[in-house]
């Protein structure tokens, strides 16, 4: 009869892969995350083709070829009136006119920037950063000192974080590390509450419909139960691994083709050798190669791990909640100690980030009911091998006893119809004999 | 006649009740059996028991001699009071699934549902949703997937509820046919119409407890008083030469119809004889007890014991 807890599983997964939300959940899911990480580089990369042309009318003569292009500004200056400045500004495709009036280098009011859009916080804060650049210039030549003694008193300190282990060196970057933590952490939450509540609604199915009788006739009730359980971990995981492949593959051909297009516009290339912005694709390179830094295969087999792991010890409660209710609505009161450890677990990453080695980050990745989300964070900050160890064993305990204790409810709930059922009579449920 | 299933002094208590009492029957090879009892008498946890959902505190059961153990499940087709089915699965899919997990390869199982869907009238519902299904057609789908492993023992929870009288009708000759083919059926129901027409052996549960088992004859014969119905010409005086006239009522004309009861041992000629001298007979039935009647009689019986 071993081989029935398979054909459940086999009958959970396919009647789950069918369904429409999982097509549309595996599409959508990996075109959100190419997205994420898309967008961002394409914005970076696409700022420097995008270069605004700014008159400047100097009235005081002291800005005059002085003035640095900066974000994409572009400075001209002319000695037009006023008036047909402002008329160029509209009807030209200026991006906007700056009018300096004679103005005191101590007490510089009355600088008028006219655009025919409004212009961002961004370019404003540019255009003032570069007059105040040049007024501090002037004020330091005034003052006797030149820019260049400045910047020699200037003091410029960049701490590398080198992470020492017994293979070697290497560099970290508690930035990404933070992210990624974040993401996957949020992930096994995520997974966890989805493919929990599928579980659950699936229990509730069974019950509602009335079949669960006839299949208890033939499966015993704690086979039906993990059946329920693996087969939709397997829905889970296989959902996981397209997303992680489609994304991959969508991203790495997006790449491409932005890689392609910059390439093969000679313009794009010219743009960004004036400008001299390679700075953004050292930028992005420099990300990649922080990301290739991280600890990526603990990562992923710590996530798939915890993933099953956290899921399995939650889904047998998910499971038992669902045998104890006779409609979604009839859930509400149980779930309370299945979605606190959770939610807590999510609350205090924040406080887990500021110590990843500290005794509150370390009893929270120890402890099962909250080790799934907790350990997450902690992983791309790389955790000692024992304490892996010991919070895996103890994850596996944690499954092996939520397991026990919902199977001897489920057994009981799954063939019970329209009582009241609340704490109490779950406490004599698990008690009672079969 | 050869047992299939003996149940030996079974008990099943929870906590705030017993459930069953030292219940035994024995239930004919080939034979319909009718587990007869008011509502929560019992009938349903015994049913449980048999099929292995849950466990009795004491006692045994048998199948063919052998003691109840998870091979037996293949052997054993349930059609539960509360049933259904996957609201979301394809008619096909979902018997195949069902029938798999009574043990049956799937080659096996997919010949044995088209049989029935002949049988049944319904080829070419393979793909059709159940939730498009009425709940008649519904029960017939679940109807299959009780006998579709050919189990030596059926137990059948109020199987006409649902149905309308074509299809029921249908339902009782599949009964019947699987009987014939060798199967025993074990029939819970309240109707005792179809009691009266199908089964071969009854057992009542009241209050936990087995009150009355054996074959249906037997147990009407029990059960006979002894009166009998005529229809005759003029009136009866409420005595006729020692047999008691307990109740007299006229019919359209001069038609009367009594009920008299007669001593025991006596022959039903000897009746006849004497009433041959008062009246003109036009008809003369021995009144014979139906299951309703004995089903309310002994239930009502204990109720007043127990008081």
């Amino acid at each position: 009869m071993k081989n029935n807890t398979l054909l459940v599983i086999q009958r959970e997964f396919i009647t789950r892969v069918r369904k429409k939300s999982f097509i549309v959940m595996t599409v959508i899911g990996p075109l959100l995350f190419a997205a994420m990480m898309l967008v961002p580089i394409w914005l970076a990369l696409r700022e420097t083709t995008d270069e605004r042309i700014v008159k400047v009318k100097d009235d005081s003569g002291l800005f005059t070829q002085h003035l640095k292009e900066s974000s994409g500004l572009i400075f001209q200056f002319t000695d037009e009136p006023d008036d047909s400045l402002k008329s160029k500004v509209l009807n030209s495709d200026l991006y906007g006119g700056l009018i300096i009036p004679n103005i005191n280098v101590y007490n510089p009011e009355g600088i008028q920037f006219f655009s025919s859009s409004n212009p961002s916080l961004e370019v404003l804060a540019s255009l003032e950063q570069v007059i105040e650049d040049r007024l501090e210039e002037i004020k330091l030549e005034k003052s006797g000192l030149s820019r260049s003694r400045l910047d020699s008193l200037q003091a410029s300190v960049n701490i590398n974080t080198i992470n020492i282990s017994e293979k070697g060196e290497k560099e970290t970057n508690a930035g990404i590390a933070t992210i990624v933590g974040y993401i996957f952490s949020f992930l096994i939450y995520f997974f966890i509450f989805l493919y929990g509540a599928q579980v659950m609604r699936g229990v509730i199915e069974e019950k509602s419909n009335r079949i669960v009788e006839v299949i208890v006739s033939a499966v015993k009730p704690f086979q039906l139960m993990m059946g329920k359980i693996v087969g939709v971990a397997s829905v889970g995981l296989a959902q996981f691994i397209l997303w992680v492949l489609l994304t991959i593959g969508i991203t790495t051909l997006v790449m491409g083709a932005l890689d392609l297009e910059s390439a093969s516009s000679p313009q794009m290339e010219q743009v960004m050798q004036q400008s001299g912005e390679d700075f953004n694709k050292i930028k992005v390179a420099q990300t990649m190669d922080n990301v290739l830094q991280l600890p990526l295969i603990t990562i992923i087999i710590g996530f798939v791990i915890y993933f099953l792991g956290g899921y399995l010890m939650y889904g047998a409660l998910f499971a038992a909640v669902g045998s104890a209710a006779d409609s979604d609505t009839d859930t509400q009161q149980f779930m309370l100690p299945i979605t606190v450890p959770l939610i807590f677990s999510i609350l205090v990453l924040s406080a887990v980030l500021k110590e990843p080695d500290g005794s509150l980050a370390f009893w929270l990745s120890i402890i099962p009911f909250t080790s799934p989300i907790v350990m997450m964070m902690r992983i791309p900050f790389e955790v000692p091998a024992w304490q892996l160890g010991l919070s895996i064993v103890l994850l596996v305990a944690g499954f092996v006893f939520t397991t026990w204790v919902a199977s001897r409810i489920y057994r009981i709930g799954i063939l019970m119809h329209g009582s009241k059922v609340n704490y109490k009579v779950l406490g004599k449920w698990l008690m009672m004999k079969q | 006649m050869e047992e299939v299933l003996i149940t030996k002094n079974v008990c099943k208590s929870y906590s705030n009740h017993v459930a069953l009492q030292d219940i035994n029957i024995a239930i004919p090879r080939q034979s319909i059996f009718g587990l007869l009892g008011p509502n929560g008498a019992g009938k349903t946890t015994l049913i449980r028991i048999i099929n292995q959902i849950i466990a009795a505190d004491r006692g045994e059961i048998l199948i063919n001699g052998e003691k109840l153990n998870p091979k037996h499940i293949r052997e054993i087709g349930y059609l539960p009071e509360e049933r259904g089915l996957y609201k979301k699965m394809k008619v096909g899919e979902q018997l195949l699934y069902l029938a798999r997990l009574r043990g049956l390869s799937k080659p096996e199982a997919v010949s044995k549902i088209k049989n029935w869907f002949v049988k049944l009238d319904i080829s070419g519902w393979w793909n059709k949703n159940v939730e498009d299904l009425s709940k008649g057609m519904q029960q017939k789908i679940q109807f299959i997937a009780t006998v579709m492993h050919e189990p030596k023992i059926i137990i059948l929870d109020e199987p006409f509820s649902g149905f309308d009288p074509v299809n029921a009708n249908m339902i009782k000759d599949q009964i019947l046919e699987l009987k014939e083919n060798g199967s025993s059926i074990i029939f819970s129901t309240h109707r005792m119409e179809s009691v009266e027409e199908l089964c071969d052996h009854i057992a009542l549960i009241n209050k936990s407890k087995n009150i009355l088992s054996g074959p249906k004859k037997a147990i009407k014969d029990d059960y006979k008083s002894n009166t009998f119905i005529v229809e005759h010409k003029k009136m009866l005086g409420s005595q006729v030469n020692g047999y008691q006239v307990i109740s007299s009522e006229t019919l359209e004309g001069s038609m009367y119809k009594s009920v008299i009861k007669m001593q025991q041992n006596d022959s039903p000629n000897i009746l006849l004889n004497e009433l041959m001298k008062s009246v003109e007979i036009h008809s003369f039935m021995e009144k014979i007890p139906n299951m309703n009647d004995i089903f309310i009689t002994k239930v009502q019986e204990r109720a007043s014991n127990e008081k």
